[in-house]
Formats: C-alpha cells, structure tokens, sequence
C-alpha cells in the first residue's frame, strides 16, 4: 500500500438531533432518516476498516443514540478490534441504555455540554432541560466506570464561563475534558457573528486552560481547540487531507473530513460502490488534495508546507471561494484580509441564532 | 473542588493496572503496538511493550522488573529505572492507574 492507511474513523450514524446547536459540524443540508445506512452495511464498512489498519471508531451524528441498533453497532466493532468512542449530546442517556452499551463493550463516551449554566446552555441548544439530562448523563457514565471526556464547545457568548466549565468537569469526575473553540464552517460560519469571540476572550479562555493543566496535572487531561482566525498559522487540518481520517456520513458517502461535502466539482465516492480501501487510495476526492502536489503558492515555497498541509481545505473554499486557495487563515496566505475583515465588522451586539434544523440553513 | 491532589510516583511496591477504556493492542496492519487511549493511540516503543504485556493488575513491579532483568540479563538498577519512568509517564497520561 503506497498511502498509509487512516488511523480513526468518525461514523455519522445519523443527522437527527434534539439539539439544534448554532455551531454544529454537520453540513447545511441534513441528510434525512429514510437515506440513512442499515445496520449491515456499517458491520461491513467496520470490517473493512478495522482490515485496513483503522484502530478507532468514533460514533457521532447528528445524535447516534438516536439510532436503536448502536448496542449492536458497538458490540461488533468491539469484534472486530476497533476501540470504540460514543460522541454523544447525552439527552436519550438513561439507564438502560448505558447498560446496554457498556455490556456491548463500549470503551469511551465523549458527552457534550453548551455551556457551565443552564440557561445559556439550553438556549444554545435551543431544547429545555438538556444542560439538567446531560449532568444526570454525565453521572450516570460516571457512577458506570465508563472514561469519560466532556465537550465544551467555546465561543463569544460562553467564553467566560471556561473557569467554570473546567470545574464542572472535574467535579463530575471526568477524565479529559475539551475546550474547543467554535470552528467557522457550514452552521458555524452561518453564525459567525453570534458565535466569534474578540481577542481578549480568547487570551482568557488560553489563561483558564493553563491554569487548569496545571492544578489537575495527572487526573485530567485538557485539550484546547484555538480559534484558527486568529491564529498566525493555519492548522494542520484533519493532520492532513486523507492521512489520518475517514469520515462516513450517514447515507455512506466517504469523505476526508465532516465537511468536506461542500467541495465542488467532485464525486462522492460511497460505501455502496466500492472498498473503504479502494477510495482511500485512489478516489478523486481522496487523492486531490493528498500531500502537497496541489499546492498554490504561498504554500508551495513555505516551509511549514507538511506542518500545516495548507491548512483547511473547506475553509479555503467557505472563504476564498477555492478550495485550493491557502487557507486564509494564514498571514502569508493572500486572502488573508478575509478573515482580518470578519473580526473588525464582527458586530458589536451578537445577533439572534440561526438554529441547526432540517431546513433552516 | 475535589480535593483530590495528583497522586504520587509509583514505586516498586506499587501494583499497576490498566485503566478502563486504555489497552495494549497488536496493529497487524502496521506491525507495531499501540497504547489504545480515549480519542488517541500512543505508539508502544519496545521497552513499553515488554512492560505492559506483564502489567496484568496483580503483580507489583518489583515483579516485573524482576522478570524482565533475568529474560534481557541485564542489571536490575537499569531495568528499575527503565520500568519506573514508563510505568510513570503513563500514569501521568492516565493510562495506568494502582489496582
């Protein structure tokens, strides 16, 4: 094999969700229930992954507990050798059904949370009572035995309450927690004005997870997600654009990552029509944007070009309208301005949330 | 808060264990071992994989170091240290914990 093969796979179960957060990862256009693949063809796709050298499985959707074969789903990855992960919202976490996916042999539950309070949280997630199910989830998981890490997703109308959600998280009893700040693609870019925090917030929400890594050093780990807008170099996204991960969405399209379904000019390669290990390796949409023969310049001359790959492929396109453009988060990058511009116009006051629901965007 | 502080070194008395959702894992693809962890894998260098396919939640790691000083025949003041800082290290990533 010349390409070495993924590490993880993220499996989106399904785009159901009862939460409708502004910020969401999944694309403007959700797929519907009726699309969704059927339990057999995810213990075929896991098959061929766990074959290819993929040694993890994150289920994620939309809410994958909203699917009913998930025991099932676990219990063969479990079979087949693939740690598995649960990214969950937590609001359909009963009893019951912890049980039965701990019994399945579900290593992990990453559960999210929108806030430290349950007001902002609730409104964020725009559902009642979901900041109150997620702590009587977050409890439960605990009382199990099963790892826990907690999400908080950062941005300007929670930033300050970061001390605060690093509390939260080590008094539930969390192992790893993560301060990810929004990331500006699909529903988040769509939200950007509510969502984009100004300079200073993002040096406090820095202060808090430093602060934190060192008071909890050995009892929990702190991951911090920068803003890359205001970062000098762009990340190193997805650790390289078909290097390290495959995304499967819920109808089985194969992608490189959770967005890339926004890029133009291109076939979705999917489950139904080929190998897992066909696609990685030879798929248009895979091998496009592999290593750095693709690069324009600044790119092609920098030197960081296998630190950063270019940075984000999907940002490039949501931004510069090409997705073979750098990243303009980069200051070397020449639409750059671009994202100077969206924090100086950022209005002062956030306006109202454009919610994440089927046909919203 | 709390209160619980961060624990201190494990020493040769200590009976390590893995903790739930982190284990040893052959990768049969790449032929090498893997430290399988919440949303990440450590790559298992070779003194790691010698000592953590004897961590098994019963024995302490006088007696591993023990056992790996007679199978390398190596002086055992070495092999302590080699056994300590990995056994350590990985506490501090969370992996092991004391059974």
């Amino acid at each position: 094999m010349t390409t070495p093969p993924p590490m993880s796979l993220l499996a989106e179960l399904t785009h159901r969700c009862p939460l409708q957060c502004p910020y969401c990862s999944n694309p403007l256009r959700l797929d519907p229930r009726t699309s969704e693949l059927d339990t057999a063809t995810w213990r075929r796709v896991m098959d061929e992954a766990a074959a290819m050298g993929v040694l993890q499985v994150h289920f994620s959707g939309g809410e994958p507990m909203a699917r009913p074969d998930l025991p099932d789903l676990v219990r063969h990855a479990q079979s087949v050798g693939l740690y598995s992960n649960l990214i969950t919202s937590g609001v359909l976490l009963n009893p019951t059904s912890l049980a039965a996916l701990a019994d399945a042999g579900l290593d992990h539950i990453q559960l999210s949370f929108q806030d430290a309070l349950p007001d902002p949280a609730d409104r964020v997630a725009n559902m009642a009572g979901a900041h109150a199910k997620k702590l009587e989830a977050a409890r439960l998981i605990v009382a199990e035995g099963m790892p826990l890490t907690l999400n908080f997703v950062i941005h300007r109308q929670n930033a300050e309450r970061v001390p605060a959600m690093l509390l939260l998280a080590e008094q539930l009893g969390a192992r790893r927690v993560e301060i990810a700040h929004t990331q500006y693609y699909g529903w988040g870019l769509l939200n950007r004005d509510a969502l984009l925090p100004d300079r200073d917030q993002l040096a406090l929400t820095e202060q808090a997870v430093t602060e934190a890594r060192t008071r909890l050093a050995g009892r929990m780990t702190i991951d911090f997600v920068t803003p890359d807008y205001y970062a000098e170099e762009p990340k190193p996204c997805m650790g390289g654009w078909g290097q390290r991960f495959l995304n499967i969405s819920p109808t089985g399209r194969v992608l490189p990552c959770h967005a890339a379904e926004s890029i133009p000019n291109v076939e979705f390669p999917s489950v139904a029509d080929a190998s897992l290990t066909d696609i990685w390796e030879n798929a248009p949409l895979f091998t496009m944007f592999r290593g750095t023969d693709w690069m324009p310049e600044p790119c092609r001359s920098c030197p960081a070009q296998t630190l950063d790959w270019g940075g984000c492929r999907c940002q490039a396109l949501a931004l510069a309208g090409k997705a073979d453009a750098a990243d303009p988060v980069c200051h070397k990058a020449p639409d750059h301005g671009l994202v100077e511009r969206a924090i100086t116009t950022r209005p002062a006051t956030p306006p109202a949330f454009r919610y994440r629901r089927y046909g919203n965007a | 808060m709390t209160g619980s502080l961060t624990p201190p070194p494990m020493t040769e008395d200590c009976v390590p264990r893995f903790a739930r959702g982190t284990r040893l894992q052959y990768d049969r693809v790449r032929e090498t071992w893997f430290i399988q962890a919440p949303e990440r894998a450590f790559l298992a260098d070779a003194i790691a994989v010698e000592v953590l396919q004897l961590v098994d939640g019963a024995r302490a790691l006088a007696v591993v170091i023990d056992t790996l000083a007679e199978k390398f025949d190596a002086p055992r003041t070495v092999i302590t240290q080699d056994v300590l800082t990995l056994v350590n290290d990985l506490a501090a990533r969370q992996v092991l914990v004391r059974a």
